[in-house]
C-alpha cells in the first residue's frame, strides 16, 4: 500500500462509472422533475415550482398515503422487532431452537408476490352464509362473528397487509437479535446473578442495554424497509379501499396517470424521509471504521 | 458492521443464554424444581404454537395446489386434508403448459443468474481497490457508495427509464441485468470491502513485494481467501433479484420475457376469481428459493444478516 496507485481508476472505475449512472445522474434528474409538468409521453411541458409538493401535503387522497406510510412504520417496526425480540428470548430456553427459527425464518426466502398469494388464501372473504374458504373467516366462524371482507373493510385493511409484512420479517429480528443475546459475555450475567437480579431485572436492565446496539440496527433496517414498501400493497390491493403507501402512489403516477412529475415528487419525499436514517448509517459505520 | 454481523451469526452456536443461566439458579426444593419444569415446558408449548401458526399459511396454500379447481372454490384447503383425498397436479399443468410458467421460470434464471454475478465481479473489483489500494478520494468515494445502501431505487427510475425507452432498452433481458447490476454495486462494494480489507496484510505485502501484479493478487489471493463472503453475497443478491417485481415490472413489464414474479402478478390482477391458477403459480415462483433456503441455510442467514443494511 505504498504510494498512490493510478492503476486503481481501473478497478473502481466500472463501479463508479454505473453508480454515477443509476444513481447520481438520476437522483438530480428526479429532482429537475419533480418540479416540472410532463405530458403523458414524459416530454416536459413546463416548469411548475413545487406545485407536486403542495399536492402531496394537501390532497386528503395523498394525506391518507402519508397517513398509511406512518402507520406502517410505527404498527410494522414495533410488530417485527418486539415478536422478534420475544421470541428470540423465548427461543433461548427450548431445545428445539433450531427447528422454532427456521419456520419463523422461511417466510424471509420468499417474494412479497408469493406472500401476497399466501394471504390471499388466509383473508379470502365470502359473503355471511356462504361457505367461507378462508382461514381467518372460517376461524372467525366458529366464535359466530361475520365474515370480514379484510382487504376492503378500511377500518382493518391496512393491518391486514402489515400482517403480511410482520409475518415476513419476524424472523429476521429474531434471528439477529437470538444471535446477539447469546454473544453477552457470562461475566456480565453471573455478575447480574450474584446481585441477585431476577428475570424481569435481568431482561431490562442486563439484556437489553447490552444488546442495544444491536436493536438499532434491526430497527433502522426495519424502518428503511418499510418506508419503500410497495410489493405488498401491490399486489394485494394496488392501494385501493385508502391502503396506498408512498411506493404505491409513486407507481400509479409514473404508469396509471402517466404523470412523471408527480411521481417524481413521491420519490424525492420518499428519499428526504430515508435521509437522516442514511445518515445515522453513514455515522455508525464510519465509528466502526475508526475502531479497527 | 458486517463483520460484527458475522460474528454475530458465529455466535449462533454458542450456548444459550438460559442454559447459562440456568447452571447458576439450580432450583432447590421440589417445589421449585417442578415449576421451572413447568415453565420451561410452556415455554416450549408457546414457542411450537408460534411457529405452527407462523408455516400454517403456506402450508395452506401448497394444500390447496394440489386440489382440484371446483373444490378450491368451494371448501377451504384443510377440508381437503380428510380422506377421500381428491388430490391432483392439474393446477400445475394449467399454469405450465397453458400460462407460460415454464417460459418465465427459465426467465427468472436468465435474468437472476447475470443479475448475480455482475454486481459481485464489479463490486469485488472496486472492494480490492478501496481496500488495498491507495487513491485520491478514496475514502469520500467509499462513504458516497455507502450512502447509497438505503437510497430508495424509486428516486433513480423515471430518468432511468426515460433514458432506456429513448434508445429502445426496455423490454430486453439486458436491460434487468443492468438494473440490478447497478442497484446491486453499493451492498456488494460495501460488504466484500470490509471482507477483504480483514484479510492479512503481510500476506497481500509479501506478494507485493515478490512481484505479483494486482490481478494476480486479486484472482490467487484474494478471491480464493474470500470465498464465505463471497457464497454469502452471491446467495442474497440471488435471491434477491429472484424474487424482485418492481424492476422488472418497470423494465420488462409483461409479455414473452417477464419473470415469476410479474406473471404471478399479473395472475393475480387478471384472475381474481381464479384461484386455482394462483395457488400453483405461487408455488412454483417460491420452489427454487425454498431449495436455496433448506439447502444452503447457513450462508443464506449468514447473506441476510450481513445484508441487514442494504436499501
Amino acid at each position: 500500500m505504498e504510494g498512490i496507485s493510478w492503476s486503481a481508476w481501473i478497478w473502481v472505475g466500472p463501479a463508479l462509472l454505473l453508480i454515477g449512472l443509476f444513481f447520481i445522474y438520476p437522483m438530480i434528474g428526479t429532482i429537475v422533475t419533480s418540479l416540472e409538468s410532463t405530458d403523458t409521453l414524459g416530454n416536459v411541458t413546463g416548469f411548475v415550482g413545487l406545485k407536486w409538493y403542495g399536492k402531496i401535503f394537501s390532497d386528503p387522497s395523498n394525506l391518507i398515503v402519508l397517513r398509511n406510510n406512518l402507520l406502517w412504520l410505527v404498527v410494522g417496526t414495533i410488530l417485527t422487532v418486539g415478536l422478534g425480540l420475544i421470541v428470540a428470548v423465548l427461543v433461548d430456553r427450548v431445545k428445539i431452537e433450531r427447528v422454532i427459527k427456521s419456520a419463523l425464518f422461511v417466510p424471509m426466502a420468499l417474494s412479497f408476490v408469493a406472500a401476497g398469494v399466501i394471504w390471499r388464501f388466509v383473508y379470502i372473504y365470502k359473503p355471511a352464509g356462504e361457505n367461507q374458504i378462508g382461514l381467518l373467516n372460517a376461524f372467525l366462524g366458529l366464535f359466530h362473528i361475520p365474515p370480514q371482507a379484510w382487504f376492503v373493510n378500511e377500518a382493518i385493511n391496512n393491518f391486514a397487509l402489515i400482517a403480511i409484512y410482520v409475518w415476513m420479517w419476524t424472523g429476521f429480528s429474531m434471528v439477529i437479535l437470538s444471535a446477539a443475546l447469546k454473544g453477552i459475555p457470562d461475566e456480565i450475567i453471573e455478575a447480574a446473578k450474584m446481585d441477585g437480579a431476577n428475570r424481569f431485572t435481568m431482561f431490562w436492565r442486563v439484556m437489553i442495554p447490552m444488546i442495544a446496539p444491536t436493536l438499532t440496527v434491526v430497527t433502522i433496517t426495519m424502518v428503511i424497509n418499510i418506508l419503500k414498501i410497495f410489493d405488498v400493497v401491490y399486489i394485494n390491493t394496488g392501494g385501493n379501499f385508502q391502503t396506498s403507501v408512498i411506493g404505491q402512489a409513486f407507481y400509479d403516477q409514473l404508469f396509471n396517470f402517466q404523470n412523471s412529475g408527480f411521481g417524481s415528487a413521491w420519490a424525492v419525499v420518499l428519499t428526504l424521509v430515508i435521509l437522516p436514517v442514511m445518515f445515522i448509517n453513514i455515522r455508525r459505520i464510519r465509528a466502526e471504521e475508526g475502531l479497527r | 458492521m458486517s463483520q460484527q454481523i458475522t460474528e454475530l451469526a458465529a455466535r449462533e452456536k454458542a450456548r444459550s443464554i438460559t442454559e447459562r443461566l440456568a447452571t447458576l439458579e439450580r432450583p432447590r426444593t421440589a417445589w421449585e424444581r417442578f415449576t421451572h419444569a413447568f415453565s420451561n415446558s410452556s415455554v416450549t408449548v408457546l414457542v411450537v404454537v408460534i411457529a405452527v401458526m407462523w408455516s400454517i399459511p403456506t402450508f395452506g396454500l401448497f394444500v390447496a395446489s394440489f386440489r382440484p379447481p371446483q373444490l378450491i372454490a368451494s371448501t377451504g384447503w384443510w377440508s381437503g386434508l380428510v380422506p377421500p383425498w381428491h388430490f391432483t397436479i392439474e393446477n400445475y399443468q394449467a399454469v405450465i403448459l397453458q400460462q407460460g410458467f415454464g417460459q418465465a421460470f427459465l426467465n427468472s434464471l436468465i435474468i437472476a443468474i447475470p443479475g448475480t454475478l455482475l454486481p459481485i465481479a464489479v463490486g469485488s473489483f472496486a472492494a480490492y481497490a478501496f481496500a488495498w489500494m491507495k487513491f485520491p478520494l478514496r475514502d469520500f468515494l467509499f462513504f458516497l457508495v455507502v450512502a447509497m445502501l438505503v437510497i430508495p431505487n424509486q428516486i433513480a427510475l423515471v430518468p432511468i427509464l426515460t433514458i432506456f425507452t429513448s434508445i429502445g432498452f426496455t423490454g430486453q433481458y439486458w436491460s434487468v441485468w443492468i438494473v440490478h447490476t447497478a442497484f446491486g454495486l453499493p451492498f456488494a462494494i460495501f460488504l466484500l470491502r470490509n471482507f477483504f480489507s480483514a484479510l492479512p496484510k503481510d500476506l497481500i505485502e509479501s506478494a507485493h513485494i515478490d512481484g505479483a501484479s494486482s490481478w494476480r493478487i486479486y484472482w490467487n489471493l484474494i478471491l480464493p481467501l474470500s470465498v464465505p463472503a463471497l457464497a454469502s453475497l452471491a446467495i442474497f443478491q440471488f435471491m434477491w433479484v429472484w424474487n424482485d417485481l418492481l424492476i422488472a415490472l418497470i423494465f420488462i413489464g409483461g409479455g414473452p420475457k417477464q419473470p415469476l414474479t410479474l406473471a404471478v402478478a399479473n395472475l393475480v390482477g387478471s384472475f381474481g376469481q381464479g384461484y386455482q391458477l394462483l395457488t400453483a403459480a405461487a408455488f412454483i415462483s417460491m420452489a427454487l428459493p425454498l431449495v436455496v433456503f433448506f439447502s444452503l441455510q447457513r450462508y443464506f442467514i449468514r447473506g441476510i444478516l450481513a445484508g441487514s443494511v442494504k436499501g
